[in-house]
Protein backbone atom coordinates (compact mmCIF):
# COMPACT_ATOMS: atom_id res chain seq x y z
CA UNK A 1 0.00 0.00 0.00
CA UNK A 2 1.16 3.87 -0.76
CA UNK A 3 0.40 6.71 0.25
CA UNK A 4 0.04 8.07 -3.13
CA UNK A 5 -1.41 11.20 -2.08
CA UNK A 6 -3.36 10.79 -5.71
CA UNK A 7 -4.96 14.07 -4.67
CA UNK A 8 -3.55 16.99 -4.10
CA UNK A 9 -4.38 17.90 -0.25
CA UNK A 10 -5.51 14.43 0.91
CA UNK A 11 -4.90 14.41 4.53
CA UNK A 12 -5.83 12.77 7.99
CA UNK A 13 -7.43 14.89 9.70
CA UNK A 14 -6.85 14.11 13.24
CA UNK A 15 -8.66 16.47 16.65
CA UNK A 16 -5.53 18.10 17.45
CA UNK A 17 -3.29 17.75 14.56
CA UNK A 18 -3.88 17.25 10.57
CA UNK A 19 -1.14 15.39 8.46
CA UNK A 20 -1.15 15.98 4.28
CA UNK A 21 -0.68 12.01 3.09
CA UNK A 22 1.96 13.50 0.45
CA UNK A 23 4.26 14.38 3.37
CA UNK A 24 5.21 10.68 4.18
CA UNK A 25 7.07 10.38 0.87
CA UNK A 26 9.81 11.77 2.12
CA UNK A 27 8.86 11.86 5.92
CA UNK A 28 8.13 9.17 9.13
CA UNK A 29 6.48 8.74 11.87
CA UNK A 30 9.78 6.91 13.26
CA UNK A 31 12.62 9.07 13.49
CA UNK A 32 14.52 7.28 11.34
CA UNK A 33 14.05 3.42 12.54
CA UNK A 34 11.55 2.31 9.78
CA UNK A 35 14.51 -0.21 8.98
CA UNK A 36 14.81 -1.44 12.65
CA UNK A 37 11.13 -2.68 12.01
CA UNK A 38 11.72 -4.72 8.48
CA UNK A 39 10.82 -8.02 8.72
CA UNK A 40 9.74 -7.69 12.37
CA UNK A 41 6.66 -8.44 13.76
CA UNK A 42 5.46 -5.24 15.71
CA UNK A 43 3.08 -4.13 17.83
CA UNK A 44 1.06 -0.54 17.62
CA UNK A 45 0.12 0.42 20.65
CA UNK A 46 0.08 3.93 20.18
CA UNK A 47 -2.23 6.31 22.09
CA UNK A 48 -2.80 8.75 19.25
CA UNK A 49 -4.76 7.67 16.20
CA UNK A 50 -3.37 9.87 13.90
CA UNK A 51 0.59 8.65 14.83
CA UNK A 52 -1.25 5.13 14.26
CA UNK A 53 -2.87 6.04 10.64
CA UNK A 54 0.88 7.08 9.27
CA UNK A 55 2.19 4.00 11.27
CA UNK A 56 0.14 1.89 9.29
CA UNK A 57 0.90 3.66 6.04
CA UNK A 58 4.84 3.54 6.79
CA UNK A 59 4.98 -0.21 8.37
CA UNK A 60 3.11 -2.22 5.47
CA UNK A 61 5.24 -3.63 3.25
CA UNK A 62 8.26 -3.47 5.88
CA UNK A 63 7.03 -5.27 8.92
CA UNK A 64 6.17 -8.34 8.69
CA UNK A 65 3.36 -8.91 10.87
CA UNK A 66 1.71 -5.24 12.68
CA UNK A 67 -0.96 -5.82 15.68
CA UNK A 68 -3.33 -2.82 15.88
CA UNK A 69 -3.79 -2.26 19.38
CA UNK A 70 -7.03 -0.13 20.21
CA UNK A 71 -6.14 2.64 23.06
CA UNK A 72 -6.72 1.70 26.34
CA UNK A 73 -6.01 -1.86 26.11
CA UNK A 74 -5.10 -2.73 29.74
CA UNK A 75 -1.36 -3.66 30.19
CA UNK A 76 -1.61 -6.98 31.33
CA UNK A 77 -3.79 -7.79 27.90
CA UNK A 78 -1.18 -5.93 25.85
CA UNK A 79 2.03 -8.13 26.95
CA UNK A 80 -0.10 -11.25 25.94
CA UNK A 81 -0.63 -9.69 22.86
CA UNK A 82 3.33 -9.17 22.24
CA UNK A 83 3.51 -12.49 23.69
CA UNK A 84 1.05 -14.44 21.09
CA UNK A 85 2.54 -11.90 18.36
CA UNK A 86 5.97 -12.93 18.99
CA UNK A 87 6.65 -9.35 18.91
CA UNK A 88 10.34 -7.92 18.49
CA UNK A 89 8.87 -4.35 18.24
CA UNK A 90 6.49 -2.19 20.28
CA UNK A 91 5.78 0.93 19.01
CA UNK A 92 4.23 3.57 21.28
CA UNK A 93 3.41 7.32 21.57
CA UNK A 94 4.66 8.04 25.21
CA UNK A 95 7.97 8.10 26.08
CA UNK A 96 7.13 6.20 29.10
CA UNK A 97 9.85 6.42 31.68
CA UNK A 98 8.69 3.34 33.36
CA UNK A 99 9.50 1.75 29.93
CA UNK A 100 9.44 -2.12 29.19
CA UNK A 101 7.41 -4.58 30.92
CA UNK A 102 8.03 -6.44 27.74
CA UNK A 103 10.93 -8.15 28.19
CA UNK A 104 13.31 -8.42 25.29
CA UNK A 105 10.96 -6.60 22.87
CA UNK A 106 12.27 -3.63 21.71
CA UNK A 107 10.06 -0.50 22.91
CA UNK A 108 10.27 2.58 19.62
CA UNK A 109 8.24 5.69 19.59
CA UNK A 110 7.23 7.23 17.10
CA UNK A 111 4.97 10.76 16.60
CA UNK A 112 2.49 12.56 14.06
CA UNK A 113 5.16 14.91 13.75
CA UNK A 114 7.15 13.75 11.12
CA UNK A 115 10.53 14.07 10.31
CA UNK A 116 12.24 13.96 6.94
CA UNK A 117 14.05 10.80 6.15
CA UNK A 118 17.02 10.39 3.03
CA UNK A 119 15.49 7.11 1.14
CA UNK A 120 12.15 6.56 0.08
CA UNK A 121 10.23 3.72 1.62
CA UNK A 122 10.50 0.31 -0.50
CA UNK A 123 8.40 -2.64 0.14
CA UNK A 124 9.61 -5.72 0.72
CA UNK A 125 7.21 -8.53 1.82
CA UNK A 126 3.04 -8.95 2.41
CA UNK A 127 2.65 -7.39 5.98
CA UNK A 128 0.34 -9.54 7.41
CA UNK A 129 -2.15 -7.59 9.60
CA UNK A 130 -3.96 -8.01 13.38
CA UNK A 131 -6.81 -7.12 15.06
CA UNK A 132 -8.01 -7.67 18.33
CA UNK A 133 -11.54 -8.90 19.19
CA UNK A 134 -13.03 -9.66 22.91
CA UNK A 135 -12.75 -13.11 23.55
CA UNK A 136 -15.21 -14.28 25.93
CA UNK A 137 -12.75 -14.39 28.57
CA UNK A 138 -11.97 -10.33 28.44
CA UNK A 139 -8.57 -11.46 26.84
CA UNK A 140 -8.33 -10.63 23.39
CA UNK A 141 -8.23 -12.80 20.44
CA UNK A 142 -5.72 -11.66 17.93
CA UNK A 143 -7.05 -11.99 14.01
CA UNK A 144 -4.60 -12.58 11.34
CA UNK A 145 -5.61 -10.77 7.96
CA UNK A 146 -3.57 -9.43 4.76
CA UNK A 147 -4.59 -6.06 3.30
CA UNK A 148 -6.43 -7.81 0.89
CA UNK A 149 -8.45 -9.14 2.70
CA UNK A 150 -9.55 -5.98 4.76
CA UNK A 151 -9.56 -4.15 1.57
CA UNK A 152 -11.70 -6.53 -0.17
CA UNK A 153 -11.90 -6.24 -3.99
CA UNK A 154 -10.53 -2.59 -5.53
CA UNK A 155 -13.36 -0.12 -6.34
CA UNK A 156 -12.81 1.93 -8.94
CA UNK A 157 -11.19 4.91 -8.19
CA UNK A 158 -13.06 7.34 -6.70
CA UNK A 159 -13.71 10.27 -9.04
CA UNK A 160 -13.64 11.65 -5.62
CA UNK A 161 -13.34 15.71 -6.81
CA UNK A 162 -14.51 16.19 -2.67
CA UNK A 163 -15.18 12.79 -1.12
CA UNK A 164 -13.89 13.33 2.54
CA UNK A 165 -14.38 9.82 4.99
CA UNK A 166 -14.52 9.73 8.34
CA UNK A 167 -15.41 7.42 11.19
CA UNK A 168 -17.06 7.43 15.04
CA UNK A 169 -14.77 4.17 15.34
CA UNK A 170 -10.95 4.32 16.17
CA UNK A 171 -9.30 2.88 12.64
CA UNK A 172 -7.68 0.07 14.72
CA UNK A 173 -10.90 -1.66 14.94
CA UNK A 174 -12.58 -3.56 12.19
CA UNK A 175 -15.22 -1.30 11.17
CA UNK A 176 -12.91 1.71 11.58
CA UNK A 177 -9.62 0.33 9.50
CA UNK A 178 -12.37 -0.54 6.62
CA UNK A 179 -12.88 3.60 6.44
CA UNK A 180 -9.68 4.36 6.52
CA UNK A 181 -8.36 1.87 3.79
CA UNK A 182 -11.31 3.25 1.73
CA UNK A 183 -10.32 6.98 2.19
CA UNK A 184 -6.40 5.67 1.66
CA UNK A 185 -6.33 3.33 -1.32
CA UNK A 186 -8.95 5.96 -2.70
CA UNK A 187 -6.67 8.81 -2.66
CA UNK A 188 -9.29 10.94 -0.27
CA UNK A 189 -9.32 12.27 3.07
CA UNK A 190 -10.42 11.20 6.67
CA UNK A 191 -11.20 12.83 9.71
CA UNK A 192 -10.13 10.69 12.80
CA UNK A 193 -12.49 10.84 15.87
CA UNK A 194 -10.78 11.64 18.91
CA UNK A 195 -11.68 9.66 22.70
CA UNK A 196 -11.00 13.40 23.82
CA UNK A 197 -13.14 14.73 22.08
CA UNK A 198 -17.26 15.42 22.48
CA UNK A 199 -19.70 14.24 20.21
CA UNK A 200 -20.81 17.51 19.55
CA UNK A 201 -17.52 19.14 18.61
CA UNK A 202 -16.28 16.22 16.49
CA UNK A 203 -19.62 16.73 14.31
CA UNK A 204 -18.91 20.16 14.13
CA UNK A 205 -15.15 19.54 13.19
CA UNK A 206 -16.18 16.59 10.64
CA UNK A 207 -18.81 19.45 9.46
CA UNK A 208 -16.24 22.10 9.11
CA UNK A 209 -14.40 20.29 7.24
CA UNK A 210 -16.96 19.32 4.38
CA UNK A 211 -17.42 15.19 5.75
CA UNK A 212 -19.18 13.77 2.79
CA UNK A 213 -18.80 10.06 3.73
CA UNK A 214 -18.98 8.89 7.40
CA UNK A 215 -19.61 5.68 9.23
CA UNK A 216 -20.52 4.29 13.01
CA UNK A 217 -21.95 1.92 14.87
CA UNK A 218 -25.69 1.90 15.38
CA UNK A 219 -25.17 3.60 19.23
CA UNK A 220 -22.76 5.79 17.81
CA UNK A 221 -25.71 6.94 15.45
CA UNK A 222 -28.08 7.10 18.03
CA UNK A 223 -25.89 9.68 20.01
CA UNK A 224 -25.80 11.44 17.39
CA UNK A 225 -29.70 11.99 16.75
CA UNK A 226 -29.45 12.96 20.53
CA UNK A 227 -26.62 15.37 20.57
CA UNK A 228 -28.91 17.72 19.63
CA UNK A 229 -26.44 18.61 16.45
CA UNK A 230 -27.12 16.25 13.95
CA UNK A 231 -27.24 18.40 11.34
CA UNK A 232 -23.99 19.92 12.23
CA UNK A 233 -22.79 17.80 8.93
CA UNK A 234 -24.42 17.01 5.62
CA UNK A 235 -23.34 13.77 4.47
CA UNK A 236 -24.32 12.14 1.04
CA UNK A 237 -23.74 8.85 2.77
CA UNK A 238 -24.32 7.32 5.99
CA UNK A 239 -22.91 3.92 6.69
CA UNK A 240 -24.22 1.58 9.60
CA UNK A 241 -22.18 -1.14 11.02
CA UNK A 242 -20.90 -3.62 13.99
CA UNK A 243 -24.75 -3.96 15.99
CA UNK A 244 -28.08 -4.57 14.63
CA UNK A 245 -29.96 -1.42 12.20
CA UNK A 246 -33.21 -1.62 13.69
CA UNK A 247 -35.95 0.17 11.45
CA UNK A 248 -36.84 2.78 13.81
CA UNK A 249 -33.10 4.15 13.63
CA UNK A 250 -33.17 3.77 9.56
CA UNK A 251 -35.98 5.79 9.61
CA UNK A 252 -34.30 8.68 12.05
CA UNK A 253 -31.43 8.85 9.83
CA UNK A 254 -33.86 9.48 6.79
CA UNK A 255 -35.39 11.63 8.34
CA UNK A 256 -32.38 13.82 9.32
CA UNK A 257 -30.53 13.43 6.34
CA UNK A 258 -32.82 13.12 3.82
CA UNK A 259 -30.52 13.38 0.90
CA UNK A 260 -27.79 10.95 2.26
CA UNK A 261 -27.89 7.48 1.09
CA UNK A 262 -28.23 5.52 4.43
CA UNK A 263 -26.72 1.92 4.01
CA UNK A 264 -26.10 -0.18 7.04
CA UNK A 265 -23.42 -3.10 6.52
CA UNK A 266 -22.78 -6.73 8.29
CA UNK A 267 -19.07 -7.38 8.98
CA UNK A 268 -17.20 -9.09 12.00
CA UNK A 269 -13.53 -8.68 12.25
CA UNK A 270 -13.16 -12.68 11.50
CA UNK A 271 -15.66 -13.04 8.93
CA UNK A 272 -15.21 -9.86 7.44
CA UNK A 273 -17.30 -7.73 5.53
CA UNK A 274 -20.44 -10.01 4.28
CA UNK A 275 -22.98 -7.27 2.59
CA UNK A 276 -24.08 -3.41 2.61
CA UNK A 277 -28.10 -3.04 2.41
CA UNK A 278 -29.32 0.50 0.61
CA UNK A 279 -32.99 0.03 0.57
CA UNK A 280 -33.87 1.48 3.60
CA UNK A 281 -35.15 -1.63 5.37
CA UNK A 282 -33.74 -3.47 8.71
CA UNK A 283 -32.32 -6.93 7.75
CA UNK A 284 -32.00 -8.12 4.03
CA UNK A 285 -33.73 -9.92 2.02
CA UNK A 286 -33.53 -13.71 1.07
CA UNK A 287 -32.43 -13.51 -2.55
CA UNK A 288 -29.10 -12.02 -0.94
CA UNK A 289 -28.26 -15.58 -0.02
CA UNK A 290 -28.20 -16.57 -3.22
CA UNK A 291 -26.66 -13.64 -5.12
CA UNK A 292 -24.11 -12.26 -2.28
CA UNK A 293 -21.38 -9.85 -3.58
CA UNK A 294 -18.73 -11.10 -5.35
CA UNK A 295 -16.04 -13.34 -3.41
CA UNK A 296 -18.48 -13.90 -0.67
CA UNK A 297 -20.86 -16.64 0.38
CA UNK A 298 -23.65 -16.56 2.51
CA UNK A 299 -25.80 -19.43 4.51
CA UNK A 300 -27.33 -19.35 7.80
CA UNK A 301 -26.79 -22.65 9.60
CA UNK A 302 -28.55 -23.54 13.13
CA UNK A 303 -29.88 -19.83 13.22
CA UNK A 304 -26.69 -18.17 12.35
CA UNK A 305 -25.10 -16.58 9.51
CA UNK A 306 -22.08 -17.70 8.31
CA UNK A 307 -19.80 -16.78 5.54
CA UNK A 308 -17.34 -17.90 3.47
CA UNK A 309 -15.06 -15.76 0.99
CA UNK A 310 -11.97 -13.19 0.40
CA UNK A 311 -12.92 -10.80 3.42
CA UNK A 312 -12.54 -14.06 5.94
CA UNK A 313 -9.22 -13.33 8.30
CA UNK A 314 -6.72 -16.14 7.65
CA UNK A 315 -6.48 -17.26 11.29
CA UNK A 316 -6.55 -16.80 14.56
CA UNK A 317 -2.66 -15.96 16.39
CA UNK A 318 -1.55 -18.36 19.08
CA UNK A 319 -1.27 -21.49 20.45
CA UNK A 320 -4.70 -22.71 22.07
CA UNK A 321 -6.30 -20.74 19.11
CA UNK A 322 -9.28 -22.45 18.00
CA UNK A 323 -9.92 -22.47 14.21
CA UNK A 324 -11.36 -19.66 12.79
CA UNK A 325 -13.68 -21.23 10.04
CA UNK A 326 -15.60 -24.49 10.21
CA UNK A 327 -14.00 -27.26 8.52
CA UNK A 328 -16.05 -26.20 5.61
CA UNK A 329 -14.27 -22.68 5.25
CA UNK A 330 -17.43 -20.89 6.57
CA UNK A 331 -16.86 -18.46 9.69
CA UNK A 332 -20.10 -18.77 11.88
CA UNK A 333 -20.92 -14.99 12.77
CA UNK A 334 -22.51 -16.01 15.76
CA UNK A 335 -25.44 -13.85 14.79
CA UNK A 336 -28.92 -15.25 14.84
CA UNK A 337 -31.39 -14.90 11.97
CA UNK A 338 -34.84 -15.07 11.48
CA UNK A 339 -37.10 -15.32 8.17
CA UNK A 340 -40.31 -13.51 8.27
CA UNK A 341 -41.84 -12.57 4.81
CA UNK A 342 -38.85 -13.27 2.62
CA UNK A 343 -36.46 -10.77 4.67
CA UNK A 344 -33.66 -12.25 6.86
CA UNK A 345 -33.74 -10.17 10.39
CA UNK A 346 -30.88 -10.15 12.70
CA UNK A 347 -32.31 -11.01 16.00
CA UNK A 348 -29.41 -10.84 18.08
CA UNK A 349 -26.29 -12.39 19.58
CA UNK A 350 -26.16 -16.71 19.95
CA UNK A 351 -25.12 -15.85 23.20
CA UNK A 352 -27.48 -13.53 24.30
CA UNK A 353 -30.99 -15.46 24.33
CA UNK A 354 -32.65 -15.09 27.79
CA UNK A 355 -34.46 -18.22 28.67
CA UNK A 356 -38.41 -17.22 29.78
CA UNK A 357 -39.84 -20.15 31.20
CA UNK A 358 -38.07 -22.53 28.47
CA UNK A 359 -39.29 -19.98 25.96
CA UNK A 360 -36.03 -17.94 24.06
CA UNK A 361 -35.82 -13.98 23.63
CA UNK A 362 -33.10 -12.30 22.07
CA UNK A 363 -32.76 -9.09 23.61
CA UNK A 364 -31.89 -6.81 20.68
CA UNK A 365 -35.60 -7.94 18.90
CA UNK A 366 -37.38 -6.07 21.98
CA UNK A 367 -35.19 -3.42 22.13
CA UNK A 368 -36.12 -3.11 18.06
CA UNK A 369 -39.36 -2.45 19.13
CA UNK A 370 -39.50 -0.53 22.05
CA UNK A 371 -37.47 1.80 19.97
CA UNK A 372 -40.45 2.62 17.84
CA UNK A 373 -41.54 4.51 20.67
CA UNK A 374 -41.51 7.90 19.61
CA UNK A 375 -39.63 8.95 22.85
CA UNK A 376 -37.56 6.70 23.15
CA UNK A 377 -34.00 7.31 22.26
CA UNK A 378 -32.44 3.98 22.62
CA UNK A 379 -32.92 1.40 25.04
CA UNK A 380 -31.04 -2.31 26.55
CA UNK A 381 -32.99 -5.20 27.09
CA UNK A 382 -31.57 -7.11 30.05
CA UNK A 383 -32.20 -10.47 31.69
CA UNK A 384 -33.44 -10.55 35.19
CA UNK A 385 -33.63 -13.72 37.34
CA UNK A 386 -36.81 -14.98 38.69
CA UNK A 387 -37.78 -17.39 40.48
CA UNK A 388 -40.81 -18.35 38.61
CA UNK A 389 -39.96 -18.65 34.78
CA UNK A 390 -36.20 -18.72 35.65
CA UNK A 391 -35.67 -15.31 33.93
CA UNK A 392 -37.46 -12.62 32.98
CA UNK A 393 -37.31 -9.67 30.42
CA UNK A 394 -36.78 -5.97 31.67
CA UNK A 395 -35.40 -2.86 29.90
CA UNK A 396 -33.71 0.65 30.20
CA UNK A 397 -34.83 2.79 28.36
CA UNK A 398 -33.00 6.81 27.37
CA UNK A 399 -35.82 9.03 26.42
CA UNK A 400 -35.31 11.63 23.55
CA UNK A 401 -35.79 14.91 23.89
CA UNK A 402 -34.47 18.08 25.17
CA UNK A 403 -35.46 16.43 28.62
CA UNK A 404 -33.35 13.21 29.12
CA UNK A 405 -35.55 12.53 32.40
CA UNK A 406 -39.62 12.06 32.61
CA UNK A 407 -40.58 14.96 33.59
CA UNK A 408 -42.66 13.66 36.85
CA UNK A 409 -43.95 10.70 38.44
CA UNK A 410 -46.96 10.83 36.47
CA UNK A 411 -45.67 11.24 32.97
CA UNK A 412 -43.10 8.44 33.81
CA UNK A 413 -45.99 6.09 34.18
CA UNK A 414 -47.91 6.80 31.39
CA UNK A 415 -44.91 6.58 29.52
CA UNK A 416 -44.00 2.83 31.04
CA UNK A 417 -47.26 1.87 30.20
CA UNK A 418 -47.46 3.15 26.30
CA UNK A 419 -43.95 1.26 25.41
CA UNK A 420 -44.92 -2.17 27.62
CA UNK A 421 -48.46 -1.80 25.45
CA UNK A 422 -46.47 -1.26 22.20
CA UNK A 423 -44.31 -4.42 23.14
CA UNK A 424 -47.53 -6.28 23.62
CA UNK A 425 -48.91 -5.30 20.07
CA UNK A 426 -45.61 -6.51 18.59
CA UNK A 427 -44.05 -9.36 20.77
CA UNK A 428 -45.63 -12.55 22.60
CA UNK A 429 -46.15 -12.41 26.09
CA UNK A 430 -42.73 -13.54 27.09
CA UNK A 431 -40.99 -11.26 25.61
CA UNK A 432 -42.57 -7.89 27.03
CA UNK A 433 -40.38 -6.61 29.47
CA UNK A 434 -41.79 -6.57 33.46
CA UNK A 435 -40.44 -3.78 34.31
CA UNK A 436 -38.68 -0.63 32.20
CA UNK A 437 -36.32 1.58 34.02
CA UNK A 438 -35.31 4.72 32.65
CA UNK A 439 -32.02 5.95 32.81
CA UNK A 440 -30.27 9.07 31.35
CA UNK A 441 -27.61 7.34 29.35
CA UNK A 442 -26.31 3.49 28.88
CA UNK A 443 -22.87 2.13 29.01
CA UNK A 444 -21.19 1.82 25.74
CA UNK A 445 -17.97 0.38 24.87
CA UNK A 446 -14.63 1.76 23.71
CA UNK A 447 -15.75 0.10 20.01
CA UNK A 448 -18.91 2.24 19.70
CA UNK A 449 -21.79 -0.57 21.16
CA UNK A 450 -23.77 -1.16 23.71
CA UNK A 451 -22.45 -2.87 26.61
CA UNK A 452 -24.47 -5.91 27.25
CA UNK A 453 -24.49 -7.93 30.93
CA UNK A 454 -22.17 -11.04 30.82
CA UNK A 455 -21.17 -10.54 27.00
CA UNK B 1 -49.48 0.76 52.12
CA UNK B 2 -49.89 -3.35 53.43
CA UNK B 3 -47.91 -5.51 52.40
CA UNK B 4 -51.40 -7.56 51.86
CA UNK B 5 -53.00 -4.37 49.82
CA UNK B 6 -49.69 -4.13 47.77
CA UNK B 7 -49.83 -8.03 46.66
CA UNK B 8 -53.40 -7.58 45.95
CA UNK B 9 -53.03 -4.29 43.70
CA UNK B 10 -50.11 -6.26 41.54
CA UNK B 11 -52.15 -8.88 41.30
CA UNK B 12 -54.93 -6.88 39.58
CA UNK B 13 -52.95 -5.14 37.83
CA UNK B 14 -50.53 -7.62 35.92
CA UNK B 15 -54.39 -9.77 35.70
CA UNK B 16 -55.51 -6.43 33.29
CA UNK B 17 -52.24 -6.31 31.38
CA UNK B 18 -52.02 -10.15 30.55
CA UNK B 19 -55.85 -9.84 30.17
CA UNK B 20 -56.46 -12.66 32.00
CA UNK B 21 -59.86 -12.80 34.08
CA UNK B 22 -58.53 -12.51 38.00
CA UNK B 23 -60.36 -14.99 40.03
CA UNK B 24 -61.60 -13.46 43.93
CA UNK B 25 -58.54 -12.87 46.07
CA UNK B 26 -59.69 -15.07 48.83
CA UNK B 27 -56.99 -16.86 51.57
CA UNK B 28 -58.20 -19.88 50.58
CA UNK B 29 -57.14 -19.31 46.21
CA UNK B 30 -55.46 -22.00 45.24
CA UNK B 31 -52.78 -20.09 43.21
CA UNK B 32 -53.17 -22.15 40.42
CA UNK B 33 -57.04 -21.44 39.90
CA UNK B 34 -56.37 -17.97 39.89
CA UNK B 35 -56.20 -17.29 36.12
CA UNK B 36 -52.89 -16.18 36.11
CA UNK B 37 -50.13 -18.41 34.14
CA UNK B 38 -46.46 -18.53 35.48
CA UNK B 39 -45.17 -15.58 33.23
CA UNK B 40 -48.20 -13.74 35.13
CA UNK B 41 -46.58 -14.64 38.20
CA UNK B 42 -42.89 -14.18 37.29
CA UNK B 43 -44.06 -10.34 36.50
CA UNK B 44 -45.85 -10.01 39.76
CA UNK B 45 -43.01 -11.39 41.97
CA UNK B 46 -40.39 -9.18 39.79
CA UNK B 47 -42.60 -6.38 40.44
CA UNK B 48 -43.52 -6.85 44.36
CA UNK B 49 -39.49 -6.89 44.24
CA UNK B 50 -39.63 -3.32 43.08
CA UNK B 51 -41.90 -1.92 45.40
CA UNK B 52 -41.59 -3.93 48.33
CA UNK B 53 -37.16 -4.02 48.67
CA UNK B 54 -36.95 -7.90 48.18
CA UNK B 55 -37.45 -11.35 46.78
CA UNK B 56 -38.73 -14.10 49.38
CA UNK B 57 -38.56 -16.63 47.15
CA UNK B 58 -34.32 -15.75 47.10
CA UNK B 59 -34.07 -15.49 50.91
CA UNK B 60 -31.62 -17.69 52.12
CA UNK B 61 -33.75 -20.96 53.64
CA UNK B 62 -35.89 -22.94 51.55
CA UNK B 63 -38.86 -21.84 51.07
CA UNK B 64 -42.00 -23.79 50.61
CA UNK B 65 -43.67 -22.63 47.19
CA UNK B 66 -46.83 -20.82 48.39
CA UNK B 67 -50.00 -22.97 47.11
CA UNK B 68 -52.79 -20.49 48.10
CA UNK B 69 -53.02 -16.79 48.15
CA UNK B 70 -52.82 -16.54 51.36
CA UNK B 71 -49.81 -18.73 51.62
CA UNK B 72 -48.33 -16.22 49.36
CA UNK B 73 -49.49 -13.08 51.38
CA UNK B 74 -48.07 -14.75 54.74
CA UNK B 75 -44.54 -15.45 52.85
CA UNK B 76 -44.12 -11.96 51.63
CA UNK B 77 -45.61 -10.45 55.48
CA UNK B 78 -43.03 -12.74 57.04
CA UNK B 79 -40.27 -12.20 55.31
CA UNK B 80 -41.12 -8.61 55.50
CA UNK B 81 -41.30 -8.69 59.17
CA UNK B 82 -37.94 -10.53 59.71
CA UNK B 83 -35.75 -7.65 57.54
Amino acid sequence: MTATGKLPGSSFYGAEATVALADLAQASSLGGRLEQLRGASVVLATEDQLTAALLLIELDGVARRMVLCPPDLPQQHLSEVVRVAEAGVIVRDIADAQAMPFGTTTQITATASLTPIQTPRRQSQQTEWVLLTSGTTGAPKLVAHTLASLAGPSRAPMRADKTIWSTFYDIRRYGGLQIYLRAVLGGVSLVLSSAKEAAADFLARAGAIGVTHISGTPTHWRRVLMSGVAQRISPQYVRLSGEIADQALLDSLRAVYSKARIVHAFASTEAGVAFDIEDGKAGFAAELLERPASGVELKIQDGTLRIRGVRNASRYLGDAASALAQSDGFVDTGDMVELRSGRYYFVGRKGGVINVGGLKVHPEEVEAVINTHPRVRMSLVKSRKNPITGAIVVAEVVMNGDKSQASDFLDTQALTKEIIDTCRRALPAHKVPAMIRFVPALEVSASGKLVRPGA
Amino acid sequence: MSVRSTIVEQFEEVAKEQKRKLAPLTDNLQLLDSGLDSLSFAIVVARLEESLGFDPFNAAEVVDFPLTFGDFVRLYETTSATR
